[in-house]
């Protein structure tokens, strides 16, 4: 049988492929449950800017073919809005990781989403810090094992989608790299909202986290986080007891409202002088 | 037609920016800069830019890369802590070749140090302050004239050379209120586009000054930008020491190749002058004074004001250590700048350090103090 093509590689920058992705990593099934959900939308893939932090999930925009700036680790979200600011006309596109996001960049999370501005991030949570090589997370669980965790982590976690959708966003969705259908659709929604969108993707790190963790095979991660998940509204009806260690998955908000660029461009349209307004770096004023 | 008006530093300095084409602000609040924010707040919408206030001033620093890679000129201001937190960034808009201004309006330090009081405290750190080799820009003003007029040339250096300029102003001169002229010819220069052939363009590539033009996101190219090390095409290559050594090399050589163009000074009364005082920023402002009651007194002293510490202006200062016998260096920190001067001179001429911190600017009669020392 002939080798099948991937259905997405015309959005890949094949000239930087192989990619750095152990094999079995969950990086590879986001991005593509990405482009699935980009389909689904009008959006026109050339108008797609992706910006990035730095970890294992800030690489993916690295390898798709549009305008990407992989920045600092946990500013993502800051260079993002002075892109989307700049120019809202862009669809930008934030992929990130759990300590990307909710460590360094925690600050910057619950301030974007307070202020709605229109991005979509997709936060790859595998609950570990993988391209350190294993150390544990700000969404570790409770009592599993990372190279700075060895005797067990002690921390509670963060539960990120509760705590984005606390903040402000407007679509917040979890889903984990066993829902690829489901996924991809939060993806589509989260591109769709004019809002800030946060999809929280739980994801396998087999090479830190399940070796750590009596995980070796990317299978039994995989098994593992299929077992435990259970949708959100089956688990609005169980107790705290039964949904320890649990991964709650569906959406969490869906709420749109009136997002940061939007409000900006209506207070420049209200306030500006036509005759005074230059629109690029690339103008003069004569 | 041209405009004077009587404003403080700090809102000469927004003017400058509005009047470079800057339409983007990402800032925080912090004394003795916060003005600036607060004019760009006032003024960005009504010139059909965007103003955030951010949640800090990495996220600012961070915002203003982001706006500039969305094709706006770009500037942030803060102060002493604010300029700790955003050194990271700020060396990620080196390595990216990324055009954006930042204002520090310097303040007594270390730490939270002296939010009203000024200082030169900073002058090293926007030299070394954020990790690793390259080589910037800054221009540091003494007057609310020059504060202006610096301003926009930071833009312009920023966009010439696709680098991060600082334009290191300080309290008295952020704070203090003086006549401005704006001009009805100010020479703005404007972001060029790269030409488009197709798939041809290497955004990370040397032909012009050093750099290349820069697209905006959005514009076609499907450019790649990261903060690691690169290749032309923006690819990370991070495991070469070749690849590496020549972005460096170039990032850095694309400014010191540069030095004529962008180092100024000026000098007054140096042709005869036996000691010539090296000012920068501020202290410039006492030393017209100090020169003249010297003269009076029969004392051949001469000035050289440093427009841009960054890139250090050499081959003036050499000049000056090879006709001066005496250097006098008046600085609002303890040694600064004097170590470069000290290091150009190699021993030709005497360098003399006037290091004042507290907060108070040098007074004339501190510098004539040290003229006659040495000539006693
Ligand atoms: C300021 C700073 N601190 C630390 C690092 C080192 N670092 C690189 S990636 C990373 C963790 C990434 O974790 P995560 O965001 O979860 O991404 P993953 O690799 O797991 O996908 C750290 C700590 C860095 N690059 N910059
Ligand atoms: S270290 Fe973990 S997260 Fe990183 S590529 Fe490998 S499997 Fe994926
Ligand atoms: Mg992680």
């Amino acid at each position: 049988m002939a080798k099948q093509e991937n259905p997405y590689k015309k959005y890949l920058r094949e000239d930087r492929l192989p990619h750095i992705f152990c094999p079995g990593c969950g990086n590879g099934i986001v991005m593509n449950t990405f482009f699935k959900g980009l389909e689904g939308t009008d959006i026109d893939f050339d108008n797609i800017a992706m910006v990035s932090g730095i970890g294992c999930s800030s690489r993916v925009p690295g390898y798709v073919k549009c305008d990407s700036l992989h920045t600092t680790h946990g500013r993502a979200l800051s260079f993002a809005t002075g892109l989307k600011v700049g120019n809202p006309d862009l669809d930008v596109v934030v992929f990130t990781g759990d300590g990307d996001a909710a460590s360094i960049g925690g600050n910057h999370l619950i301030h974007a989403a307070r202020r709605n501005i229109n991005l979509t991030v997709i936060c790859i949570n595998n609950n570990i810090y993988g391209m350190t090589g294993g150390q544990i997370s700000p969404t570790s669980p409770k009592g599993s094992f990372g190279t700075t965790a060895p005797y067990g982590s002690r921390d509670l976690p963060f539960d990120l989608a509760e705590l984005v959708s606390a903040a402000g966003a407007s679509y917040v969705a979890r889903w984990t790299t066993t829902h690829p259908i489901q996924l991809s659709k939060a993806i589509q929604k989260g591109l769709e909202n004019e809002g800030f969108s946060f999809i929280e993707v739980v994801s396998q790190c087999p090479t830190y986290f399940g070796r750590k963790n009596k995980m070796k095979t990317p299978l039994s991660m995989h098994q593992y986080i299929k077992e435990n998940s259970i949708n959100k509204r089956r688990a609005e009806k169980m107790d705290e007891s039964e949904l320890e260690g649990k991964i709650i998955v569906g959406e969490f908000t869906n709420k749109p409202h009136k997002e940061l660029s939007a409000n900006i461009k209506e207070l420049v349209e209200e306030n500006s002088n036509k005759g005074l307004a230059i629109k690029s770096a690339f103008e003069e004023l004569d | 037609m041209v405009e004077v008006r009587f404003v403080q530093g700090n809102e000469a300095c927004a003017l400058g920016a509005i009047a470079a084409n800057c339409r983007f602000f990402a800032g925080y609040p912090i004394t003795p800069s916060t003005e600036i924010a607060e004019q760009m707040s006032i003024l960005l919408p009504k010139y059909g830019g965007s103003f955030v206030q951010m949640e800090d001033e990495i996220a600012s620093a961070g915002a203003i890369i982001g706006a500039s890679w969305s094709g706006m000129k770009a500037m942030t201001a803060t102060s002493g802590p604010g300029i700790s937190l955003m050194q990271e960034n700020i060396g990620y808009g080196f390595i990216t070749e990324t055009p954006i201004v930042i204002i520090n309006v310097q303040r007594g330090s270390p730490s939270t140090g002296q939010p009203t009081m000024s200082a030169q405290a900073d002058m090293m750190q926007a030299r070394w302050g954020s990790h690793g080799d390259y080589e910037p820009i800054a221009l540091a003003p003494s007057s609310v004239q020059e504060f202006f007029d610096f301003t926009i040339k930071a833009f312009n250096l920023a966009e010439k050379y696709r680098v991060p300029v600082t334009v290191l102003a300080d309290e008295v001169v952020g704070h203090m209120r003086e006549k401005l002229v704006i001009p009805d010819d100010i020479e703005i220069v404007a972001r060029k586009r790269p030409e488009k052939v197709d798939g041809q363009y290497l955004p990370f590539d040397a032909p012009e000054c050093g750099t290349t033009p820069m697209p905006a996101f959005g514009d076609g190219f499907n450019i790649h930008v990261t903060g690691l090390t690169h290749d032309e095409r923006g690819y990370p290559d991070t495991n070469d020491p070749e690849s590496h050594t020549k972005l460096v090399e170039r990032l850095c050589n694309k400014v010191l190749m540069n030095r004529k163009d962008i180092c100024s000074v000026k000098k007054e009364l140096c042709d005869d002058a036996d000691i010539v005082i090296v000012s920068c920023g501020s202290p410039y402002r006492s030393v017209g004074a100090a020169i003249k009651k010297a003269r009076e007194e029969g004392i051949k002293v001469g000035s050289l004001k440093i427009d841009t510490p960054w890139p250090f202006p050499e081959e003036e200062i050499r000049e000056i250590a090879k006709t001066a016998e005496d250097i006098i260096v008046p600085e609002m920190n303890l040694g600064q700048m004097v170590h470069e001067v000290e290091r150009v001179a190699a021993g030709e001429a005497n360098v003399h350090l006037i290091g004042k911190i507290g907060g108070i600017l040098h007074k004339p009669e501190e510098i004539l103090a040290k003229i006659k020392e040495i000539k006693g």
